[in-house]
């Protein structure tokens, strides 16, 4: 038998920076009805695992992982929460699949972000209590900070920066999920109110609600119930050093590490050359550029004249971020990981509407957890 | 897909203590530094780590997991950390298995940290916002009490008295007594003694429940090629199961936990095991409280509804009784560090099964042991089987 695992259902709601009228056990349940129909699944029947990712402190919640089951079919059956990223979560259910005890597995993430009154202080408690708390650094301090070295060591500029978050949300004009979609020019980004330099309040992501629900399944399952597959080719994950003064601040190594696994696992030696498209995170503008440096998919330091010359626009050579990215459908939390491989699952099945990209055969999508996480996940997927 | 044979190769272990003064990154080191050590191996060896760990609330860091990686392992690894409440010190083994057994991996090492001592003026109060926002939490809820209504119906159900419920902190308690790293330990305890400290929420009395602790715990798992060049002995993980209830735990018959069955059954059936009473050498329920033990043993189908007092009565459970029942000592005598006390209880089988658990050793040679935990709002079962053939 293969060990070959396949996305074969996709479900999504929410997608606005407000969700008065939901709670995120709706939000949850919209998603994964649509999922289900999809995949043609009845979770109560045929589903064998469910995985959640949530953190406790972004749901108001501790012990989130008791709240997880109901709105998706799961009470009584197994399932757990991975405290990570979607595309850990996608990763775990590889895993579970491989194993050989489970064919269909369930992945669902979401964001309640406007529920939360205080997410920079709660970002900020995310920091090591004892040596960097008591600086009371702000979460976007740090990635000024971390920006400012990635200028530094590459020799990328604030306008190259900028270029990136014209791109994503002018991408996501055509994407009716993105919230934040905008067609501005470089100068007007670089214009907006600082954040704390060199980084700007345009160059960062907003914030969003939203639930994404997968289902994968094992090579049997997927071939017997979807005409349209898409297989993951390779997964990696990796943490790098958690402390603010021991990590290199200039290249995001985790992310190397965590793309040499997936490439290894795909069988990809030469990046550019095998993947036709990426979804990267973005949650900051310079984030995409230093991301695509350590996914292979450029030199160090080319990844900012690149994007200037529209290398990674939607007509270009390697389109970045087609969907818009984090800067144009907003952030959403432990969930965007999903965000990115839900692009890149539709780009692959033919589906992603006015954006969709011609003759695309293999897509990579990348999330990175956040300050000040060194905490990067990678999947490839073919159709 | 031919499944890989995972086993456990390595253990470690931190004393479990009211008050640790180390960071909670520390104890993590402590664990999988020790863990290493019993196997000879060293981080260049570990491919992937998995950490389990309860609230992030406890230590009053965000994204508790990232927090920890350092110290548990994860610097420049593979890593993620699994979550379902009380049960994660059960469910962290079964995230290292499947790190492994997919292929992916081909050792891993899974550490489980706790410390509960930080949180003032009590661990408890972490425990607040555990419950429904909207329906529960005003009526302010806390633990203590929502078990006390657990044990209650059980007692009820029944007809079973807090004597017999006490049994079973008397028996774990006087078990820890020889087990080196116990909180708790105590081989002079009575039942009177149980039945006479304070009421802290009726019928549950203060030493019917287990502690709060501060402790960790790692293991090494690694894949059937691998673990025969690390030890002679490996102890094989033969079936594991997880299950999670609704959320809505007032809806739940509170005598009987299902979703622990749900869980038993899937283990049973990966490890092949159609009569547990006789296959099941050791069994170590969960025990954060005395009567949970005997609640867990009739959901593992150890014991007939109702009927698992008995087991304690007759000495069926007893250390060198038929069928041993937390020779380690259990949570109620090792402590209870949540996550780390489940991991607690696959080190005590890794040792029990290789024969070297020293003065808590039971005897006859055991081949196959059981650990369960469960978590949550009374709504989670994790199941692992150990033996020693793979």
């Amino acid at each position: 038998m293969s060990d070959r695992v396949a996305i074969i259902g996709l479900g999504w709601a929410g997608f606005r920076p407000t969700t008065p009228d939901l709670s995120y056990k709706e939000l949850i349940y919209e998603a994964a009805v649509k999922a289900y129909a999809d995949a043609g699944v009845d979770p109560r029947r045929d589903v064998d695992s469910f995985v959640t990712v949530a953190e406790d402190f972004h749901e108001g919640t501790s012990i989130f992982d008791e709240y997880t089951p109901d709105q998706l079919g799961a009470a009584l059956k197994p399932m757990h929460t991975i405290c990570g990223d979607g595309i850990h979560g996608l990763a775990t259910a590889y895993m579970l699949i491989r194993t050989g005890r489970a064919d269909l597995v369930v992945v669902e993430g979401h964001s309640k972000a406007s529920n939360i009154l205080t997410l920079p202080e709660i970002t900020a408690y995310a920091q090591d209590p004892i040596l960097n708390r008591p600086l009371r650094l702000n979460t976007h301090v740090i990635a000024g900070l971390e920006m400012s070295r990635y200028l530094y060591e590459t020799g990328a500029t604030r306008e190259q920066c900028a270029a990136v978050v014209v791109k994503n949300r002018r991408n996501a004009t055509k994407n009716p999920l993105a919230a934040y979609a905008a067609d501005l020019t470089p100068d007007e980004v670089l214009a907006g109110p600082p954040l704390s330099w060199p980084l700007g309040k345009w160059e960062t992501a907003e914030m969003t609600d939203g639930a994404v629900v997968m289902v994968l399944a094992s090579e049997e399952k997927a071939l017997a119930l979807s005409p349209k597959p898409v297989w993951v080719i390779g997964v990696g994950w990796c943490n790098g050093a958690v402390s603010l003064e021991s990590r290199d601040w200039g290249r995001s190594e985790y992310t190397e590490k965590a793309a040499k696994m997936a490439y290894r696992q795909a069988g990809i030696g030469y990046p550019l050359s095998a993947i036709d498209f990426a979804e990267v995170d973005d949650t900051y503008a310079y984030k995409e550029l230093q991301h695509l440096e350590a996914l292979g998919l450029c030199q160090p330091g080319e990844a900012g004249p690149l994007t200037a010359q529209g290398f990674t626009g939607p007509d270009g050579e390697l389109p970045v971020n087609v969907s818009g990215g984090n800067l144009g459908i907003g952030d959403l939390l432990d969930a965007k990981g999903l965000v990115r491989a839900l692009e890149v699952t539709l780009q692959l099945r033919g589906e992603a509407g006015p954006r969709q990209l011609e003759d695309v055969t293999i897509g990579l999508a990348q999330s990175w957890r956040g300050v000040p996480t060194t905490s990067s996940a990678v999947i490839v997927m073919s159709n | 897909m031919s499944m890989r044979k995972v086993a456990v190769v390595g253990v470690g272990m931190t004393k479990f203590v009211r008050r640790a003064q180390e960071t909670p990154k520390e104890l993590s080191w402590q664990a999988a530094h020790m863990a290493l050590e019993s196997c000879g191996m060293t981080m260049d060896d570990i491919d992937s780590a998995c950490m389990g760990t309860a609230p992030d609330a406890f230590d009053s860091v965000h994204m508790k997991g990232e927090y920890l990686s350092d110290g548990a392992g994860g610097w420049g690894k593979p890593y993620m950390r699994s979550y379902v409440g009380g049960g994660t010190g059960v469910f962290a083994p079964i995230q290292g298995w499947y790190h492994v057994a997919s292929g992916m991996f081909d050792t891993a090492l899974v550490v489980c940290e706790e410390k509960m001592s930080s949180y003032y003026p009590h661990g408890q109060a972490a425990f607040l916002t555990i419950f429904d926002h909207t329906t529960e939490r005003p009526l302010k809820p806390n633990l203590l009490w929502i078990f006390a209504l657990e044990m209650n119906r059980y007692m009820q159900t029944y007809g079973l008295s807090k004597a017999e419920i006490a049994q079973v902190a008397v028996q774990h308690k006087r078990n820890a007594a020889d087990h080196p790293c116990a909180l708790l330990g105590d081989a002079d305890i009575t039942v009177e003694d149980v039945l006479n400290s304070e009421v802290l929420a009726w019928p549950v009395n203060r030493l019917d429940v287990s502690p709060v602790t501060d402790g960790a715990v790692a293991v090494i798992l690694a894949a059937e090629h691998v673990a025969k060049r690390i030890t002679d002995k490996p102890v094989w993980i033969q079936g594991v199961g997880w299950t999670l209830d609704t959320s809505y735990w007032t809806n739940r018959d509170l005598a009987y936990p299902r979703y622990v069955e749900n869980a038993a059954r899937m283990a049973y059936e990966m490890a092949g095991i159609r009569e547990p009473r006789r296959e099941i050498h050791i069994a170590e329920p969960y025990d954060p409280f005395d009567y949970k033990a005997l609640h867990h043993l009739e959901g593992l189908l150890l014991a007939d509804r109702g009927q698992a007092a008995q087991l304690y009565t007759d000495g069926i459970a007893a250390r060198d009784g038929d069928r041993p029942v937390c020779p380690s000592g259990g949570l109620l005598g090792v402590g209870n560090p949540i996550a780390a006390a489940g991991l607690m209880k696959i080190a005590e089988l890794f040792w029990q099964l290789r024969g070297e658990a020293g003065a808590r050793q039971v005897p006859g040679q055991p081949k196959r042991g059981l650990a369960q935990a469960w978590g949550d709002l009374m709504q989670v079962g994790t199941v692992v089987i150990m033996g020693t053939n793979p």
